[in-house]
């Protein structure tokens, strides 16, 4: 198995997530066997193969300096949970 | 025991573009909360944010000027973190492949001139604003997610506050020349974070580093690093380790307090940036940008020194930053006298802008109005004292010295017949000093110099009432 129950329960924390111990050892099977496969992947020889930067071959998609129309602050806040004074209220954070 | 300290910067400016660096919203500040947003900017679900072709020209034009290899291929990423200022909980950024790498800038403290390395500039989305004013909560403004900005960072070249203050200027007068950000501190234009950390002098080895963010003005910034360095010093002395970690600089208190360690590390999962192509930059483009970069604090000073002959240090304190600069020369092509235009404009300007609450951005007299007033010193219409007063009623009035000194009979007495009528009285009057110049005591020239001033109210003209002074006592001594 190439994942460990630390690596499992170190990533939920970066993801805010929180499991119970049976289901961080199911992951860590799971998530494992999924790594363990793209490690196929390893056996190929890319060593004449140029690094793949982007999956898109596209480049250079921009747009001119123009200003447009904004949504008015009634629009912006229409879909927030909570709001005051014309902002996002969230529950409050620390500095 | 000697310590160095080591110093590394981060740098962080809003770019002068007039929309956000993914959407078309304006940057503008101090607009009312939520009012310059969009979906792009708010983080729905589903939106594609296309890049600003200013920012990439703007961040280019940066680059270049702060002497960086400009990438051939580069690319957004994402960085994620969760942090309600950031409404899609990650920021565009750039990680491994920048926009511009490797630069240098020159630096002079105390008269020793020193190269501080720059390891690479990205360009990234600025984050909202949280407000701490609710009872039950934190409110947020989104108007300034998505401005785009640069971030500069250097290598840990840097040695003192001072150091670290003299780059910092010298990249916000190179930035400003370029016109591609205001660099204006109080709106948050430009932002110091700062590495530092403390070593043995003579050791190679890094010392533990802790970084200081979001410092917003110079003064900020050297108190900061002063703090810091003494702090860490005396942990060092007491024989503690320092703690890897994100201290809070409290500009009011003037100390910093531990913020987060470094054991809830940072793990930002950066990845590329899907929704967003790789920006190919061609040779041409590159060159371009470049041949229409204008002429920098360095070349003009250099410039100032040779073509207008003034001295490293007038030429120093001009090109400081480009309005000051600009007014300078459109002065200069007015009236070709440098050195007279300098001296005004380092001596007596400054304390007016100050007693006016003015800067050079928005100063309330022209060019042409200062250079007006030079030639009427010049062509001794006006003394140089009788001047500094006409430009005081400038600044406040921002009439024409002309008309000040015609309204106020300001014009020097040039006139020797009527100088001289003054003065015979005043010699008649004080024999004492006759006869302490008959002994030898040239002092009492200087009284009697001073008594013509008073009678005429300052409007004598100095070399004229003196050589007047000198005939009329050489009579009276004969
Ligand atoms: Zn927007």
């Amino acid at each position: 198995m190439s994942l460990t129950r630390e690596d499992v329960t170190y990533v939920a924390n970066l993801a805010r997530l929180e499991f119970s111990e049976d289901e961080v050892t199911a992951l860590a099977d799971q998530l494992g066997a999924v790594l363990d496969y793209a490690e196929t992947l390893s056996g190929l020889d890319t060593s004449k193969i140029k690094a793949t930067e982007h999956v898109l071959a596209v480049q250079n998609v921009f747009r001119e300096d123009e200003i447009k129309p904004c949504l008015t602050n009634e629009e912006a806040l229409a879909n927030a949970p909570e709001s005051e004074a014309g902002c996002f209220k969230v529950p409050r954070v620390m500095e | 025991m000697e310590y160095e300290i080591v110093i590394g910067m981060e740098i962080h400016i809003e770019l002068g573009t007039k929309t956000k660096i993914f959407c078309s919203c304006p940057t503008e500040f101090g607009q009312d909360e939520n009012t310059h947003t969009c979906p792009v900017c708010l983080g729905m679900p589903g939106v594609l944010p296309v890049l600003n072709e200013k920012v990439v020209e703007y961040a280019t034009r940066a680059g270049l000027a702060l002497n960086c290899e400009i990438a051939h291929f580069s690319k957004m990423d994402r960085k994620n973190y969760f942090y309600p200022d950031l409404p899609k909980a990650y920021q565009t950024s750039q990680f491994d492949l920048p926009i511009c790498t490797g630069g240098v800038v020159g630096i002079e403290v105390d008269r020793v001139k020193k190269d501080i390395g720059i390891t690479r500039i990205h360009i990234e989305e600025d984050a909202g604003k949280l407000l701490h004013e609710s009872a039950d909560g934190t409110l947020l403004d989104v108007n300034r997610c998505g401005v785009p900005l640069i971030e500069i960072v250097t290598e840990p070249d840097l040695r003192s506050a001072e150091e670290a203050r003299a780059f910092a200027e010298k990249v916000r007068n190179i930035l400003e020349y370029t016109g591609v950000s205001d660099c204006k501190m109080e709106q948050g234009s430009m932002r110091f974070d700062v590495n530092l950390s403390i070593r043995e002098k003579g050791c190679e080895v890094l010392g533990t580093r802790t970084e200081m963010k979001n410092l917003n003005s110079f003064r900020a910034l050297i108190r900061a690093v002063q703090y810091e360095s003494k702090r860490q010093i005396i942990e060092i002395k007491k024989g503690h380790t320092i703690i890897q970690e994100t201290r809070k600089w409290d500009d009011t208190k003037g100390s910093s307090s531990s913020l987060r360690s470094k054991e809830e590390a940072h793990d930002y999962r950066y990845f590329p940036e899907p929704d967003l192509v790789p920006i190919v930059l061609e040779p041409a483009y590159i060159e371009k940008i470049k041949s229409e970069l204008p002429e920098l604090p360095e070349a003009k000073k250099k410039r100032y020194i040779d073509e207008y002959k003034l001295p490293e240090y007038d030429a120093g304190v001009l090109t400081t930053t480009g309005v000051t600069a600009r007014f300078f020369e459109e002065a200069v092509a007015l009236y070709n006298e440098p050195k007279q235009i300098s001296n005004w404009m380092m001596v007596e300007i400054p304390p007016l802008l100050k007693e006016n609450e003015l800067s050079m951005e928005n100063i309330s007299i022209t060019p042409a109005q200062l250079v007006a007033l030079l030639k009427l010193v010049k062509n001794n219409e006006i003394s140089g004292n009788t001047g500094k007063e006409v430009l005081k009623e400038m600044f406040s009035t921002g009439k024409n010295p002309g008309d000040i000194v015609k309204e106020k009979g300001l014009a020097q007495m040039s006139d020797a017949g009527e100088l001289e009528a003054i003065i015979e009285k005043i010699v008649s009057d004080n024999p004492k000093s006759v006869e302490d110049i008959g002994a030898g005591n040239d002092k009492a020239y200087g009284f009697l110099t001073g008594q013509v001033m008073k009678a005429t109210k300052g409007k004598a003209n100095a070399q004229v009432a003196n050589e007047i002074i000198r005939a009329v006592v050489a009579k009276h001594l004969a």
